[in-house]
């Protein structure tokens, strides 16, 4: 694509097409949605953070008035084992024991019984006329301990995954990965300089505002209808007829607005015990988790234990990287070690690296997708590492890093070679920036960090409509969680040529929208994007058959050009173009309604490199950290609706300077959480955070017609070690673990 | 213990409802009244989703007891825009792409409302204290604040041209 494409639509900022609605409350978000006859199911969570179940009674809870049904996970089918596939991947089988505990609790907050009642609050005080017998067991809460040879073990069925011969004894390391390329220590042996240290991420919380939410009502003939606030309709259809052993075409899911999920809401919790009590109940059942709910049992992203090693030329030249790094899946194996460990050293050229990784189960809720799963871990080790690098070099850190970066051609750490991308172009960006060479003042410090996030392309279907006048309706299949639709109608007038006022965008439930992966791993605009465009293209070819058919020319005589028909260059023809709305009008007499569409597995998802530059001031009286300038330089490949790609900027560097400085899951011995609300897990607030600075860089994508690549993900990677280098930079003393808590920046402080 | 009965002002209508003791004024607005643009992050008045106007006070509705309303006038996200025309507010945080995910957002123009009620030309540093009890996971603030800004500016211009002579 080359720079002299003049866009009509794309790159313009209309107001989204949604707006109104959510600006006024009448949007309907998961628990907005009411059926007459409705009832309330709650969840019995087990108080324990490990323990084996003894036994479950709910004669006495079946018997109060007012409830109208009680299920244990006894009431649920056996399901077998298999892989999920999707974003979050996992298996079918954890994924039920994780809805409700089989024969074990893995964790405080793991659902072990559920009622349904007239009301949320009788459901609530019956839950203590549930009689549940634990054996209580020692619970594993960290890495270490989870790892240590004498662990107690969560799961008795598991073998550590990718050791050769197969173990003797099961483990809390449901696998191990390997990557590498090279000869690592000759890579060493050629490096003038070697740096190593340690790192450590606490559990964090996605922390959506809105809790989840679902509605739903099965009728005599076992069809459901379920309302909820999820990233992926299809896959929560897919999740609730695997665990309730229901034909996929008997459940209708119909998604909501949803207020924020950063990948937590690719996981399916409530929605099958909803069905299931309404199946028991005969009537509507809605289920809401609270805050304190959200925190223990939904969520969270993998506390992380990362060791890193790179050797360098005095020139800055890498000659080696490797690293060891172990991250908590939670309650069942799955963590994103996998993606961590592909991105690690992907920014860079490096001819010998090692990578080893382990999927570790501790007494923890299981780890649902992050926003670029994986990678904020797995890069604030390896930026944090770079930095000291740049030091030991008395090298600019940013030259650091131009020194090495991978472009085009190069072969990616994980496998392919790169297309264009815009590593180099942020680095320079960030050189070049006033934010990057203004004065600081005594007790402030700069850093800055690279991010990186392979953003995907998968399945996406979509259809446009044309109504009677002309005017435009996009039919797909993905939750907006962020401003879509308005891109969505933006690539959809840009191809029709059509105004952007006259699109109108419909995200449809599983009936009603051709099947279209979840809302994640940055690929909407990309694919969904791709396959609205087809659509619309499919359009415009049906118009010249109708205009060629109008004019009696041949359809290769007619060409489209800003929303009409007209003859191609030389064709002799006498005739007036036919606008998209005239052609509509008449195609009662041309063939019927233009409906186009097109389904798509998308391929050549644009990799995202970002360089972010972190400025904050540490008192050195009480240990805070703010954080008074922060700029986030991101390759978009082409920003659709530039106002919405700042956004996804300015959003993911908050939740990362969060992740950096605040947030952490606060457990006592018997693996209790101790912070299970927004007072105490505090995620950033307006004035924590000064104005964030937004630079998009564009280098389009070649895979896609307009050159969209991802924007979502990759915000979130850079932050934690471009904070965690500004600290350091600040205080004059490297701190190895997040947060970056007042209390950890002081000992810092007064150690040194 | 039966139920109360509650008289009260809803966006300017005079509205009567039964609601337990205990019952809060977010579970009677959402539940009772149908009014679900007030939304609920958390109930222990940490997030300011379900912020609204008691009187001329902000307050979380949530952490009010619908039985405390009695008398009084109660603002919603509902009785904001007029008629068939947006408040200022939210036509700004519309053009400024000030939302991503929406569920925040009714909690955001009451607040910002009353903001600028009681300090209609607020400095940066102002409108962050004055929001940070209502909690934006997706936007990093930035548009937000910006909108406020650019509001402000605009209803203080509007103001002083409707106080001058014609």
């Amino acid at each position: 694509m080359s720079e002299a494409v003049n866009f009509k639509y794309i790159g313009t900022r209309p107001v989204r097409p949604d707006g109104v609605d959510k600006v006024t409350g009448r949007a309907n978000y998961g628990a907005d949605a009411n059926l007459p006859g409705m009832i309330h199911g709650v969840v019995l969570r087990s108080p324990h953070a490990h323990a084996i179940i003894k036994k479950i009674d709910l004669s006495q809870v079946r018997l109060l008035d007012g409830i109208y049904a009680a299920v244990s996970g006894n009431d649920f089918p056996e399901v077998s084992s298999g892989s999920m596939g999707g974003e979050g991947g996992g298996d079918y089988k954890d994924l039920a024991a994780n809805i409700m505990a089989r024969n074990k609790v893995l964790y405080h907050g793991h659902a072990v019984a559920a009622v349904a009642a007239r009301t949320r609050e009788l459901a609530v005080e019956a839950l203590a006329l549930i009689q549940v017998e634990y054996e209580i067991l020692d619970p594993v809460m960290t890495l270490d301990a989870a790892m240590a040879e004498d662990a107690a073990i969560l799961d008795e069925s598991m073998f550590t995954q990718g050791v050769d011969p197969k173990p003797k004894y099961p483990s809390n390391i449901a696998s191990r990965i390997e990557f590498k390329r090279g000869d690592i220590e000759q890579g060493f042996l050629e490096a003038d300089i070697i740096v190593e240290s340690e790192f450590r991420t606490p559990t964090v919380h996605q922390g959506y505002i809105e809790p989840h939410a679902c509605l739903a009502s099965i009728n005599e003939g076992g069809q459901a209808t379920l309302w909820c606030s999820t990233q992926g309709h299809f896959d929560v259809r897919a999740a609730s007829a695997k665990v309730l052993n229901m034909d996929l075409c008997d459940i209708k899911v119909i998604p909501s607005e949803i207020g924020g999920g950063f990948g937590g809401k690719t996981v399916v919790y409530q929605e099958p015990v909803a069905i299931l009590l309404s199946r028991i109940s005969g009537r509507p059942v809605k289920m809401v988790m609270d805050r304190d709910e959200v925190f223990r049992a939904s969520g969270p992203a993998s506390a992380s234990h990362t060791r890193v090693k790179i050797g360098a030329r005095s020139d800055g030249t890498l000659t080696a990287m490797s690293c060891w790094m172990a991250f908590e899946a939670g309650a069942f194996k799955g963590s994103a070690i996998m993606p961590g460990a592909m991105c690690i050293f992907t920014p860079y050229k490096v001819a010998n690296f090692y990578i080893e990784g382990f999927d570790v189960v501790v007494n923890k809720p299981k780890v649902a997708a992050y926003r670029a799963p994986g990678a904020p871990q797995a890069m604030y080790a390896c930026e944090s590492l770079m930095d000291e690098l740049a030091r030991k070099l008395e090298m600019d850190p940013l030259e650091l890093r131009l020194v090495n970066a991978v472009e085009e051609g190069v072969q990616a750490a994980y496998g392919p070679k790169f297309n264009a991308i815009g590593f180099r172009e942020c680095l320079e960006v960030a050189k070049q920036h006033p934010n990057y060479t203004r004065a600081l003042k005594e007790g402030q410090g700069r850093g800055v960090a690279a991010g990186f996030w392979f953003n995907v392309g998968m399945q996406s279907s979509a259809e446009v409509h044309i109504n009677e006048n002309g005017t435009v309706m996009v039919i797909e299949g993905n939750p907006d969680i962020g401003g879509s639709r308005a891109s969505m109608a933006l690539m959809a007038a840009e191809t029709l040529g059509v105004p952007y006022e006259k699109v109108r965008v419909v995200v449809a439930d599983t009936e009603n929208a051709g099947y279209t992966n979840v809302t994640g791993g940055s690929r909407v605009t990309f694919a969904t994007g791709m396959a609205v465009i087809q659509a619309a293209q499919d359009i415009i070819s049906q118009a010249k058959q109708r205009a060629a058919a109008t004019w009696e020319l041949d359809e290769d005589q007619v060409d489209w050009q800003n929303g009409h028909a007209i003859p191609m260059p030389g064709v002799n023809a006498d005739v007036e173009p036919l606008s998209l709305a005239r052609i509509a009008a008449n195609s009662g007499r041309t063939g019927g309604p233009l409906l186009g569409r097109a389904s798509l597995n998308a391929k050549g998802a644009g990799p995202g490199f970002s360089v972010n530059i972190a400025e904050v001031a540490v008192d050195r009286e009480t240990g805070k950290t703010d954080v008074i300038g922060f700029t986030a330089i991101q390759d978009a490949g082409k920003a659709i609706h530039p106002a919405y790609v700042e956004g996804q900027l300015q959003g993911g560097a908050a939740q990362g300077i969060g992740w950096a400085l605040n947030e952490e899951y606060i457990y006592d011995e018997k693996g209790v959480m101790q912070n299970a609300g927004f007072l105490d897990y505090r995620i950033p607030v307006a004035s924590d955070l000064p104005k964030i600075d937004t630079h998009i860089v564009e280098v389009a994508n070649t895979a896609h017609p307009y050159g969209v690549r991802g924007v979502g993900e990759t915000p979130i990677v850079a932050p934690l070690a471009a904070v965690a280098n500004a600290v350091r930079d600040a205080i004059g003393v490297r701190i190895t673990e997040l947060p970056l808590s007042p209390s950890r920046v002081l000992e810092s402080i007064d150690g040194a | 213990m039966s139920k109360m009965h509650v008289s009260a002002s809803v966006n300017g209508e005079p509205v009567e409802f039964l609601c337990e003791p205990q019952q809060s004024l977010l579970n009677v607005l959402r539940d009772e009244l149908n009014l679900t643009g007030t939304k609920e992050g958390c109930t222990t008045g940490d997030c300011g989703a379900c912020s609204v106007m008691l009187d001329d006070r902000l307050v979380c509705s949530c952490l009010t007891l619908a039985a405390e309303v009695q008398g009084k006038s109660v603002g919603t996200i509902e009785g904001v825009a007029n008629g068939d025309t947006l408040h200022p507010i939210q036509q700004a945080l519309l053009e400024h792409a000030a939302l991503q995910c929406g569920v925040c957002t009714p909690g955001y123009v009451v607040a910002i409302k009353a903001l600028l009620e009681k300090n209609p030309l607020p400095s940066e540093s102002e409108i962050r204290y004055w929001l940070a009890g209502n909690l934006c996971r997706c936007t990093g603030y930035d548009k937000i604040i910006t909108a406020v800004q650019d509001v402000a500016q605009q209803m203080a211009k509007a103001d002083k041209n409707a106080g001058e002579p014609a």
